[in-house]
């Protein structure tokens, strides 16, 4: 069994690793059962929390204790019963720590999903086993591609209800998968459940022995992390400039950052962007450790062999493969706000360290999520919610990477600069990955579990 | 077609962080962020272990060079004495600016009126507002984790507040990847919450890796106590127990440092921090449903007092 409920010692503890990851899923889907059974059979809805839910629940005429109501935080979601924001959860198991983006599903989706799926390394997509693949799953299979969640989870939920027939699940699963593979999903896990049953959540289904694959937990307990991040070129965005002026530091000038992807080396040679001068590692602190290498996501303090004018917003990058920079950016957004976004408009952009003002040129098109993601030319301006193509032309400029290469150096924000609204999300480059050639393991037409 | 199935050997690739250096690193990115944006940052220290927890990342964030902010803590009146030593040896020793805004001179000069179950947390937020106003801080510094309370799980890693200090959920602004929006006219000014992804787990678990020295009440030590509710509370001078509440002697230890008249301490044999972590990973009850009174008022007490402008 795994997700074991038994107390951890500190060593399991502190050896885990985190896993990110963000739930979608329309309001009868079973969303709040999943996500109130994987919270409840890890041990992470304790008892007070429970008897809080119960109390709720019987003041207001409800037999059973709803789960939802462990969820929907705010007077207001109670109040109405639903649920207006992202919230986030936390559960642990003795292999791995989660973080969970627990998004909405009705109101507001595309702005929910996009901002939980933003740092989610997994998506977990359920689809009542009823209905099959509709068109609010396509919306979350299209949000988890175009934010390029790493990997994404099927969950064909409601098992139960059409007598756990494998082949409900295979049509399913197919369906979706070659769907997700044409938006350049790069890995797709199916798995049939019962959330309100148990069947595949936390234990293996008794009901289902033709599923030989794993539960959701033991899948997100072993699907790999960080591995994407430092395979790119290395990103350092440059936060605040250490400068202790100490008796004890008095020539210490260090750049202090995340590191946005790659490792970063003693030695290596670097060019710092926009001005394109060039340096070499000669440190690297991570933190209180003099260390040879770092890479994404630590946050570090890099030395540098040249005493260069280098402050907040700049980035650095290995010279052999620094960004290109640019002052015109085509990118896909996602528009947050109910003030729309219309061609003309001056607003701010957040990249990384660095925020600028820019000016919208064009709205290329809109993208019409519900209907087969067509392209509607031109719009007049995009609402919220609206994922669309916009081009900009910024007051300096940025080194800015392709979304699809850097999810951190290839995102950034639209500001209203009267007020400081965060307007819109955007993504540099086009919005969906290309299909990548099939090879010898995909032509297999069997389901490998 | 294909579904991939990861091996449980996957994830020991030599560049996933373990969970704490990953939480420490997005910690350590929020502190630099605020220095890097914003002009008069505070960090709201209450000598509590989630403040202990910021203030040695934040030493962690900018060393060798001091940490570019200064303290500030809101004395109810009613602090336990050990933490109030805690605060003091702590702020002298990193030579950092501590700023002290007292409930006690708002109830002396009749700005505030005691309530009359004594408990003085929800009187905070006036003098914490008012410091703010004064002192003209755009970015304060919390401890809250999201796992602490619901309201507190919709809560921004960026949150912010009118030039009255309110949280409005309805309106917070969307937070994506790492890109913090800290924007904000003049007056509002940003709540940060560095541990937002943190639990009450991790945080122990990090004190216990970092080796960082914590006020003694957190461990296990013999105290004069009284029960009120089902909690434990310290006898003193901030107004227990009453007459029907007999005091005894009990092995206790506290799991969260606040206001001595609505904190309550937990049976508990634990003297060290393997201990204390073995302890609260068993545990079936959340900190803030065994030991504060303040939460239990109502389903929505954190969220109303957060409205107000309580951290």
């Amino acid at each position: 069994m795994t997700g074991t409920t038994s107390p951890l010692t500190a060593e399991q503890l502190s050896a885990t690793t985190l896993l990110r990851f963000a739930t979608a899923g329309s309001v009868d889907d079973g969303k709040s059962t999943l996500v109130g059974r994987l919270l409840h059979d890890s041990k992470s809805v304790l008892t007070d929390q429970l008897e809080a839910v119960e109390r709720a629940s019987l003041s207001r005429g409800q037999e059973a204790p709803d789960l939802a109501l462990l969820t929907d935080g705010l007077r207001a979601e109670r109040e109405q019963g639903i649920t207006i924001d992202v919230a986030y959860r936390y559960f642990a198991t003795a292999r791995r720590r989660f973080i969970l983006a627990d998004t909405p599903g009705h109101v507001q989706y595309t702005r929910n999903m996009v901002t939980g799926a933003s740092t989610a390394e997994l998506a977990v997509v359920l689809v009542d086993a009823r209905n099959g693949v509709v068109e609010q799953t396509r919306r979350h299979a299209a949000v988890a591609a175009l934010l390029r969640v790493p990997h994404v989870v099927l969950a064909v939920n409601k098992m139960d209800l059409v007598a756990y027939a494998e082949p409900v699940f295979a049509a399913i699963a197919e369906e979706f998968t070659a769907y997700a593979a044409s938006l350049g999903v790069p890995d797709v896990t199916a798995i049939p459940i019962s959330a309100l049953a148990g069947d595949n959540v936390v234990e293996p289904s008794a009901n289902m022995d033709w599923y030989g694959g794993p539960t959701v937990l033991e899948h997100l307990e072993t699907v790999p992390v960080s591995h994407d991040l430092t395979a790119c070129p290395p990103r350092f965005p440059v936060q605040y400039v250490i400068r202790p002026q100490t008796a004890e530091h008095p020539d210490y000038r260090g750049y202090a950052g995340q590191i946005a992807s790659g490792l970063l080396r003693v030695g290596d040679p670097v060019t710092v962007l926009p001005s394109g001068r060039t340096t070499t590692i000669t440190g690297i602190d991570a933190l209180g450790r003099r260390v040879d290498t770092a890479w994404a996501p630590q946050s570090v303090t890099v030395l540098l062999a040249d005493d260069l004018d280098i402050s907040r917003g700049d980035l650095i990058a290995p010279t052999a493969s620094a960004p290109g920079v640019t002052q015109d950016i085509r990118a896909t957004v996602c528009h947050l706000h109910e003030r729309p976004l219309r061609v003309g408009e001056r607003v701010l952009l957040k990249h990384a360290t660095r925020t600028v003002k820019a000016i919208v040129k064009a709205l290329p098109y809109r993208i019409e999520l519900s209907s087969g993601l067509a392209h509607v030319s031109d719009p007049a301006e995009l609402a919220v919610n609206d994922i669309g193509a916009v081009v900009l032309r910024t007051a300096e400029p940025l080194p800015m990477d392709a979304y699809a290469d850097s999810r951190l150096t290839g995102s950034f924000l639209l500001i209203d600069p009267a007020d400081g609204t965060t307007l819109t999300a955007g993504m540099a480059g086009e919005a969906f990955a290309e299909r990548k050639p099939a090879d010898a393991a995909q032509d297999d037409e069997e389901w490998d579990f | 077609m294909t579904t991939t199935v990861a091996t449980a050997g996957a994830t020991d690739s030599p560049y996933a962080l373990t969970h704490l250096d990953a939480l420490e690193s997005e910690a350590v990115h929020i502190f630099r962020e605020v220095a890097g944006e914003f002009e008069r940052p505070v960090i709201l220290f209450s000598g509590g272990k989630d403040s202990i927890v910021m203030l040695h990342l934040a030493l962690k964030a900018f060393a060798p060079a001091a940490v570019p902010f200064s303290l500030l803590h809101v004395d109810t009146g009613h602090n336990f004495p050990e933490v109030l030593e805690y605060r003091d040896r702590t702020v002298a020793r990193h030579s950092l600016r501590l700023h002290v805004a007292k409930v006690q001179d708002y109830i002396d000069d009749g700005r505030l009126r005691e309530r009359p179950d004594g408990t003085r947390n929800p009187l905070q937020t006036v003098p914490l507002t008012e410091a703010i106003q004064r002192e003209r801080f755009d970015a304060v510094f919390g401890g809250g984790r999201r796992d602490e309370e619901k309201a507190r799980a919709k809560e921004r890693v960026f949150s912010l507040r009118d030039e009255f200090s309110q949280w409005n959920p309805r309106r917070q602004r969307p937070e994506l990847w790492s890109l913090y929006n800290g924007r904000h006219a003049p007056g509002e000014h940003v709540r940060v919450f560095p541990l937002s992804n943190w639990t009450e787990l991790d945080v122990w678990q990090y004190i216990a890796r970092e080796d960082i020295e914590l006020p003694r009440i957190y461990f296990a030590h013999e105290r004069e106590v009284f029960n009120r509710a089902g909690m434990w509370l310290t006898a003193g001078e901030w107004g227990g127990p009453k007459a029907d509440e007999p005091v005894e002697t009990r092995l206790v230890r506290y799991r969260t440092v606040g206001d001595m008249s609505c904190t309550g301490a937990v049976d508990s044999g634990a003297t060290t921090l393997d201990a204390v972590i073995t302890e609260i990973a068993a545990s079936r009850l959340t900190e803030r449903g065994a030991t504060r009174a303040d939460d239990k008022m109502s389903e929505a007490a954190m969220e109303d007092r957060k409205r107000e402008g309580y951290f």
